[in-house]
């Protein structure tokens, strides 16, 4: 039982840590991801022909390359044409370039299920295309796009973890240093992976409540009623 | 009738690809008017409608809009839209919106009237359709009928100069008809300026100043319902109008 | 000139993981997808025993990070049995990848309608015939969307087994890298390759969903 306690006392200190930068990087992944996918859908969906070419081309190179490979030309190889990133900040704009590319196929879907009548009763009141975009179509979308979001930002916990193999001091980092210094990998990472589930649960049951919140009756299913 | 039309079209044309939908259309309505547009579907009424507004571009031809041509190449299309109203055979309600806020965001919006003024209005235009003990809830709770008057105050609430209605009862269920086409008439005993794309021959026959028949891209025969009913100019308007009279069981009273 | 042949060496060099690569993911989906209907059945037709364990397994597996499960797996594995990275690594990829298909077939059962058994029952059919000739054929081919979906996935999760030196396309473009010190054209190279290897694997799949897609 001593052991055991003392085993738990090295560790946690340090995988506590490593959960802060883990929240850390989930967060501004998310927040990030938001910032470029939204407008990225957008311009899919209303813009000219280069900027939805821009925005294709983006969503096509993140959703196609693994994000691992993606990190390590962002911090390994732009140094090669003078640009150089730190490892958190590499790890923040790849996590969130990644991230924008697949909630933009969400908010794509989503901003074409609200269905073109909206757009076509807001123009005949007179609108412009952007109010149109605004205040109708934009707040039906994000509505319908909300349960593939939060499975993306549930997830997002997961994906982070990646960063360690640049060496950023997230909960697997961590749990790498501590691996190497008390020579038990598998029980760390076991207690790491348990710390994972428990993040996971919590993070459900928050989105599950804002959904709940934000419920409006006719927006809850992604099919066009008539 | 005046001298001055409010709505004039001169040789309307639109293709769809390789199908011309609307040959060569010229039409005036004027102020205070309710014309019906009836013919069989898919001859291009609801497309002549939505070039009325610019909601779809004519490929030749001239619209005015109270001496002002709206086909001009540098137009506002938007500023000209708050005065024209359209009534959608969907609805097209907001969904993400109450009753209430459906009527209200135009005027906010577009008009940029103050959310008190708004309100009030907003308020007003639903009590003028029957629903303002509705003005909380959201379009999904709403039954059809109710959701095409909403949309009615809707389109009522930018002051419209005319208003447009493409087909507005033919996604209904019968029983909900009446209480959006007693909504029209009383429009048009207060002196709106209505353009109505319907199959309702008893609403056509009772409360148009004027039915225009459509087929094929050109208007066939246009005149007072009397006239079309009783005495059509073209076999082909009577044969419609016998078909279509038959088909929604209204009567037809014989001789004059 | 030299740049063009630094170039073709680094391809040649690279795309000699392609077939690694390739093995990885086809073993691994292979391997989920004979797992994943296993558990989607316990999970649909199996008693309560049955049915928790596969759920319990999916939600587990489903929280944890494809790079911690392939880490403990791998440590897991290695401490029982000697298998080489290669396949080590493709069988904790096919692990994770279990836990997601299983829920994808999950789902293509239920959405197979309910008259089906009732219908197969009715014409004397065991419940195990009624699954194996009616259910399954469908939920298959519902499936094959969300399928081809998790196929990219785990194509683009395989360079993740390189972190137990497998020899795949990514540990070649590390490689090369440390050896040439031009990162940018090493790892720009391997992206490029993945995104070529997802974009024939989207078109291929595109063209069996179309093909075999059930009409309902």
């Amino acid at each position: 039982m001593d052991a055991l306690t003392t085993f738990f006392e090295r560790i946690i200190p340090d995988l506590m840590q490593g959960l802060l930068v883990t929240l850390q990087l989930t967060l501004v992944a998310l927040a990030l991801g938001v910032a470029m996918g939204l407008p990225a859908a957008l311009a899919k969906v209303y813009g000219g022909r280069w900027l939805r070419w821009f925005a294709v081309v983006y969503i096509e190179l993140f959703r196609g390359t693994p994000l691992v490979v993606q990190l390590f030309v962002v911090y390994y190889g732009l140094p090669d044409l003078g640009i150089t990133f730190s490892r958190m900040a590499a790890a923040f704009i790849t996590l969130g370039l990644n991230s924008g590319a697949y909630q933009a196929e969400y908010f794509r879907g989503a901003i074409q299920a609200v269905g073109s009548g909206q757009m076509t009763a807001a123009r005949a009141l007179g609108m412009t295309q952007w109010q149109a975009i605004r205040y109708i179509v934009l707040p039906q979308a994000l509505k319908l796009a909300l349960p593939a979001w939060s499975n993306e930002a549930v997830s997002m916990i997961k994906y982070t973890a990646v960063v360690f193999l640049i060496a950023v001091p997230d909960l697997m980092g961590q749990a790498k240093i501590l691996g190497g210094r008390y020579f038990n990998y598998i029980e760390i990472y076991l207690v790491v992976a348990v710390i994972y589930i428990i993040l996971v649960y919590i993070a459900t049951r928050l989105v599950r409540w804002i959904e709940d919140k934000l419920r409006t009756p006719g927006l809850e299913m992604e099919v066009e009623r008539h | 009738m005046s001298d001055r039309p409010i709505i004039r079209i001169e040789d309307l044309h639109k293709s769809y690809q390789i199908h011309e939908i609307i040959k060569g259309i010229s039409l005036e309505v004027d102020e205070k008017e309710v014309v019906v547009i009836i013919g069989p579907s898919g001859t291009g009424k609801s497309t002549l409608l939505r070039c009325i507004n610019l909601l779809t571009h004519p490929d030749k031809g001239h619209i005015w809009l109270e001496e002002e041509e709206i086909t001009a190449p540098h137009v506002n299309i938007d500023k000209i839209r708050q005065r024209i109203g359209m009534v959608f055979q969907d609805f097209n309600l907001f969904n993400h919106l109450t009753a209430l806020d459906n009527v209200m965001i135009g005027m906010t919006k577009v008009l940029k009237m103050h959310p008190k003024e708004a309100r009030e209005k907003a308020l007003w235009e639903l009590e003028r359709v029957g629903l303002s003990d509705r003005a909380d809830h959201y379009p999904a709770q709403l039954s059809g009928g109710q959701k095409q008057r909403v949309a009615i105050a809707r389109a009522l609430g930018m002051n419209p100069h005319v208003m447009l209605f493409d087909e507005p009862t033919s996604a209904l269920d019968p029983e909900l008809i009446g209480e959006v086409l007693s909504v029209m008439q009383k429009l048009a005993q207060e002196g709106m300026t209505m353009l109505v794309v319907s199959h309702e021959m008893g609403f056509a026959r009772e409360v148009s100043d004027r039915i225009v028949f459509m087929e094929n891209g050109v208007i066939v025969e246009q005149g007072p319902p009397r006239q079309l009913f009783y005495n059509p100019k073209f076999e082909r308007t009577r044969e419609f109008l016998w078909k279509i009279t038959e088909l929604y069981g209204k009567e037809d009273e014989a001789g004059g | 000139m030299n740049f063009l042949e630094d170039l073709a060496f680094l391809f040649s060099y690279l795309l000699q993981g392609l077939g690694v690569t390739i093995g990885v993911t086809i073993i691994a989906l292979s391997f989920g997808f004979l797992l994943g209907i296993g558990l989607a059945l316990m999970r649909v037709y199996g008693g309560r025993l049955a049915a928790g364990i596969a759920m319990l397994y999916s939600t587990v597996i489903r929280a944890l990070p494809v790079v911690l499960v392939i880490f403990i797996l791998y440590f897991g594995i290695s401490r029982v049995i000697d298998l080489s990275p290669f396949l080590s690594g493709a069988f904790a990829l096919g692990f994770a990848s279990t836990a997601y298909q299983s829920e994808i077939f999950r789902g293509a059962i239920q959405s197979v309608p309910p008259g089906q058994m009732t219908a197969a029952r009715a014409i004397g059919m065991s419940r195990w015939k009624a699954i194996r000739y009616v259910i399954l054929p469908q939920a298959i081919r519902l499936a094959i969307p969300p399928w081809s979906n998790e196929a990219a996935i785990v194509l683009k999760d395989s360079s993740l087994v390189y972190v137990i030196g497998v020899p795949e396309i990514l540990r070649r473009a590390e490689y090369v890298s440390a050896r040439t010190l031009e990162p940018f054209l090493a790892f720009g190279a391997a992206a490029l390759i993945y995104f070529f290897l997802t974009f024939l694997t989207n078109r291929g799949l595109d063209y069996m969903e179309r093909r075999y897609k059930l009409q309902m």
